[in-house]
């Protein structure tokens, strides 16, 4: 067998369907043996970073790993800022790319890069491989380091003599890695864990990304759990759907734009049951001022995350559904209860703290605000369990505090990069996973013009995505720093023109509709989802309206500036008792 | 966690399969998360396995040296990491090459010294000596220090290879 031969039956062993790719000198044999099979099927992109977004999309929302097919040099190097996203985001990826024969290799020869050593850092590992005889090996095991532990993307250099050359291939049950994380959880540490929990008298849940990623069971066994326990739960950005939204024990997000509640319940908590998130200071807002009084259990897979930012009291590593299975056992065994007095007085507390109704907005008549327009979104869709994807800003923040996610997998955003022009790509990824599915990108006007090419991709692969703008004119959570921290300079987040996108939707091959009434938006949403085909809807809306609540950078949990009337904006964050927010 | 916590000097051995780029990755993760790097060493160690042993000293809070280790963990390529600083008593060995020109007394008094810190003399000439010392890092630099007066214009170090006291392996 050719190399590339070798490399495609690799990818069907593996269960792949889909690849994202875009071809290019260094591939060609291995397009060229894409043409010759039917098994699996190729998106082509319009641009290389969209690749490795979709891929994100197609893994995030099957659990699944995503694979990419680029070529050397350029589309190499295009691939960085996807990894970068997937690393971020623990978000499973084999990425192939081309390289130059390797007797070029280190020569400057056209469309040479030396893509594992830029990748080193942003990928969780990486290969260049030499000899065809370790090529089927070699994808084997970049399958089972993108999938094991932490998921991550995992990148694989093909210089392009070795898919020409022949070799033997070998299957994936042959394959003998070295790389095997733990799985199960120390069981004395969830009996302490268990202990711990039986005790609080301010219990509160912290769930993070880790939660959807260990997949469906682990986000059942959780909600068991927490329902078991009564306990209040609060989800990262990256844990939304880890837990159901409706759910009365659930707080909503928290963090820089989170819930009141769940700021304070974090705030003022004695116990923080931590699964699967990471502290990320997005979260944690001013460290020494972080849950000060708390007992802190943390459940995360990666042993590195332990004591990264904030020091725990009790660690528990290992994968989350093994680990809250053997929770629930242990709790059960042991006919664990918990103080109902005080979580009594707790939940009445919280309940307290809800009642501020910290996402409340002014509505309006005459402008379409941008939370009504995700509100709407969000009453007219959810009978048909859409996908969500998001850009990056404030539309983002918006769609994560006021669109609610009962399952897993249905929410697919960049967080922990924060990569403005990732949710069309990631959801055309989304669509081609789930074809009669109901997906939507919400975007800004800014961020989706960072991918908008990838309309293009929509229209040849008939993918039906929604692209839902909110267009303010402005990059509104630049635009909104400006505003709260920088005296109201809009130092260049004002773009002056930007295209007429019904007439941009139409010149691509989708459908363009336009809102510039609050009364014109649930037509709008109809219309849009009525259409089987790539839809651009575009919603003029406030472009004055900010984000919150907001944690200002700097700022502790309890500092949390409500709306625009709250005058506590003033206080400046001090550099000096941690570490500094940005 | 405090800023002003107490920072410690740690000896930590990881074994690693000897593969392209295993070094940079080391060394990348070192850069990339702003840790110290005081001496790094690598070398093969068992052929038939493919594996070897990379010695670094570093320095850094507890929960920063926490994290180092942890980090090293999560590397693919990488087995097993031992720091050796806590993991019971050691042992520390560097070697160094110096050369020390001049004549006359200065000559004299550098072999003389070099005596003392049984430095062998592997190379010499009318007005100058390359001395080989081994020893534990501080041994090293105080030969060293000696030598500055006496003549000395070049230095080359191993930097530290450790291991475990008593008969188990890492």
């Amino acid at each position: 067998m050719t190399g590339a031969e070798i490399l495609l039956k690799a990818l069907v062993d593996q269960g792949v369907e889909v690849l994202f790719g875009y071809p290019g000198g260094a591939v060609l044999p291995i397009y060229d043996e894409l043409f010759k099979q039917n098994r699996l099927k190729h998106v082509l992109v319009r641009h290389e970073q969209a690749a490795v977004h979709a891929a994100e999309g197609y893994a995030r929302s099957t659990g699944k790993v995503g694979c990419v097919l680029v070529t050397s040099g350029p589309g190499a190097t295009n691939t960085v800022t996807g990894l970068t996203d997937a690393l971020c985001d623990s978000v499973p990826l084999v990425c192939f790319t081309g390289q130059v024969p390797t007797s070029l290799i280190g020569n400057d020869a056209f469309q040479e890069a030396d893509i594992t050593g830029i990748t080193r850092p942003c990928t969780k590992h990486n290969y260049l491989v030499k000899d065809v005889n370790n090529l089927a090996r070699t994808v084997h095991e970049a399958f089972h380091v993108a999938r094991s532990g932490r998921p991550g993307p995992v990148l694989v250099d093909l210089p392009k003599d070795v898919v020409q050359a022949k070799g033997e291939y070998q299957g994936p049950s042959k394959l003998k890695s070295k790389y095997k994380p733990p799985v199960k959880g120390d069981i004395k540490a969830i009996e302490k864990a268990v202990d711990m929990i039986a005790h609080a008298k301010r219990p509160l849940f912290y769930v993070g990304g880790g939660v959807v990623n260990s997949g469906a069971a682990a986000c059942q066994l959780l909600t068991q759990f927490v329902r078991m326990t009564g306990f209040p739960c609060t989800q990262t950005l990256m844990g939304l759907g880890g837990f159901p939204g409706s759910d009365p024990q659930s707080l909503g997000m928290l963090g820089m734009h989170g819930t009141y509640e769940a700021n304070l319940a974090m705030h003022g908590c004695d116990l923080m049951i931590n699964v699967g998130a990471r502290f990320d200071d997005r979260v944690t807002g001013r460290l020494n001022a972080f849950a000060p009084n708390s007992k802190k259990i943390h459940i995360d897979i990666d042993p590195s995350s332990i004591n990264k930012n904030v020091a725990v009291d009790l660690a528990v590593v290992g994968d989350a559904a093994h680990i809250l299975e053997d929770m629930i056992k242990v709790w059960k065994a042991r006919q664990a209860r918990v103080d109902d007095k005080a979580l009594k007085a707790w939940w009445s507390q919280i309940d307290q703290w809800r009642s501020r109704n910290c996402l409340h907005y002014e509505n309006s008549n005459k402008l379409i605000k941008p939370q009504y327009a995700i509100q709407r979104l969000y009453e007219l869709t959810k009978d048909r369990n859409p996908y969500i994807c998001t850009e990056v800003g404030q539309h983002q923040m918006w769609a994560a505090q006021h669109f609610r996610f009962e399952q897993p997998n249905h929410w697919m955003t960049s967080g922990g990069l924060g990569t403005m022009g990732y949710g069309l790509p990631s959801a055309m990824g989304v669509q081609m996973a789930h074809p009669g599915a109901l997906v939507i990108d919400i975007a800004g006007e800014s961020s989706i013009q960072m991918n908008i090419q990838e309309l293009a991709t929509l229209a040849q692969h008939r993918l039906p995505v929604k692209v839902f703008i909110l267009n303010n004119q402005y990059m509104g959570m630049v635009r909104q720093w400006q505003e709260l921290i920088h005296g109201g300079r809009y130092s260049e987040s004002h773009m002056h023109t930007h295209p007429d996108f019904v007439k941009l939707a139409e010149a691509f091959g989708a459908v363009g509709l336009r809102a510039e009434k609050p009364s014109e938006v649930d037509d709008l949403i109809k219309e849009m989802i009525a259409v089987d085909r790539p839809v651009v809807a575009e919603l003029r809306t406030d472009a004055s309206e900010n984000c919150f609540p907001m944690i200002m950078p700097g700022m502790a949990h309890n500092e949390m500036v409500l709306g625009p009337e709250d005058r506590s904006v003033d206080k400046p964050g001090s550099e000096e008792d941690g570490m500094v927010l940005v | 966690m405090t800023k002003h916590e107490e920072i410690a000097r740690h000896t930590i051995a990881v074994l690693v399969d000897n593969e392209a780029g295993v070094l940079a990755r080391v060394i990348g993760l070192f850069s990339g998360r702003g840790y110290n790097i005081e001496s790094l060493t690598v070398a093969e160690v068992d052929a038939a396995e493919q594996l070897s042993r990379i010695t670094i000293v570093t320095s850094g809070t507890r929960m920063i040296i926490e994290q180092i280790k942890n980090q090293l963990r999560r590397l693919v390529p990488v087995h097993k990491v031992s720091d050796l600083t806590i993991e019971g008593p050691h042992v520390s060995r560097e070697l160094a090459l110096v050369k020390v020109a001049g004549t006359g007394d200065k000559r004299v008094e550098s072999l003389r010294i070099a005596e003392i810190f049984r430095a062998r003399p592997v190379d010499a000439t009318n007005d100058s000596f390359v001395f080989e010392v081994v020893g534990a890092t501080d041994k090293v630099d105080a030969f060293i220090k000696l030598m500055e007066p006496l003549g000395l214009v070049d230095v080359s170090r191993t930097g530290a290879v450790a291991i475990a006291r008593g008969p188990n392996p890492i």
